[in-house]
């Protein structure tokens, strides 16, 4: 069978961009290390799932070469996210919904106790 | 006909348009940029089931975290951070040096492209390394719940801190256990490219590896944050 031999014409990421990112990267890595040593409550979660996120991001877009990617490629590697985050997200929300986790009291929750 | 990209890329930044037998076009697909996108495409399908994979453990994870916040969060506090987070600088190297990797394999820089796939493979094996001492050091303080070792947690609440590492032990032994398999794989990279399998026209198995070693690197960079950086 025929098999016609062409060159291909691919883009190659210039090695500045993987150092720049590697740079962001251990930068973040230090941010998210740093941040949980403060107690933030709540936010604590949110600022380490945000840099994990970017981080995910950055790897993702120029490691893996999705920037330089057609947009069939991005439907392709955002599927997996996508339906992770229907997962995560419908499985949270099934339990929040029922009052299944647990609830900090509030002030209508004390009993009012005669003087 | 799968749409592609049509923006330019400059001369300069192309591979060279030398053709060799090994760039040669499997005859159901019309072009090389075809047969790569397929392959592209094809690993991120695989990528797509790695994800959802994890995640059945990340979700159940995070349901069991909002359920009992304060016991594992004071579990999560023998857990030695600094030792993670040493591992997830090695597990970014690693990445640099994988990405590294497959530049020179494009450019057809064979000598470069196996220094580069070593030096990932190193790091791969510190990251084991480090993760080994971690549990040795768990395991001296009975923190392993599984048959046949002790496990005596000393805190309020010793069953929900026995989940926790329940959690802990199966999410980054399932995560090492692929950095194995992706040790392995990178090697299989060096050994085809130590026997000249790899040009600057064709390089898309070296590529595919760096994605799947790249996908092992975001499972950690998650992983460290949630099960380290508890409160």
């Amino acid at each position: 069978m025929a098999q016609h031999i062409v060159s291909r014409r691919q883009h190659i990421v210039p090695v500045r961009t993987y150092l720049v990112v590697f740079a962001a990267l251990m930068v973040m890595l230090v941010l998210t290390v740093a941040a949980a040593q403060f107690d933030l409550g709540v936010f604590n979660v949110v600022i380490a799932l945000t840099i994990a996120v970017c981080k995910a991001l950055l790897i993702v877009l120029y490691f893996m070469h999705v920037r330089y990617s057609s947009r069939l490629a991005w439907v392709f590697a955002g599927a997996g996210f996508f339906w992770l985050g229907i997962m995560i997200g419908l499985t949270l929300s099934d339990y929040f919904s029922r009052g299944w986790f647990p609830i900090p009291p509030g002030p209508l929750d004390h009993p009012i106790t005669p003087p | 006909m799968p749409t592609r990209r049509r923006t330019h890329t400059p001369i300069h930044r192309r591979g060279p348009p030398v053709s060799e037998s090994h760039a040669a076009v499997a005859h159901q697909f019309d072009d090389p940029e075809q047969q790569h996108e397929s392959s592209y495409l094809g690993m991120w399908v695989f990528l797509a089931t790695e994800v959802l994979f994890l995640g059945g453990l990340f979700a159940s994870y995070s349901v069991y975290r909002f359920t009992y916040p304060e016991a594992f969060t004071a579990a999560s506090r023998h857990l030695f951070m600094w030792l993670g987070a040493v591992n997830t600088a090695v597990l970014l190297c690693s990445s640099l040096t994988m990405a590294l990797a497959v530049h020179a394999a494009q450019r057809g820089r064979r000598g470069r492209l196996i220094g580069f796939l070593i030096a990932t493979m190193l790091l791969g094996l510190m990251f084991l390394g480090i993760k080994a001492t971690e549990y040795y050091l768990e395991y001296q303080e009975h923190l392993v719940p599984l048959k046949g070792f002790i496990f005596a947690y000393e805190g309020p609440d010793p069953r929900k801190a026995e989940l926790f590492f329940n959690f802990y032990f199966a999410m980054t032994g399932l995560h090492a256990l692929h950095v194995i398999i992706g040790v392995g794989i990178v090697g299989l990279m060096a050994v085809l490219a130590w026997r000249n399998r790899f040009s600057a026209q064709y390089s898309t198995p070296v590529e595919l590896g760096g994605m799947f070693w790249h996908f092992v690197d975001i499972v950690w960079v998650f992983l460290f944050p949630l099960l380290y950086l508890v409160g």
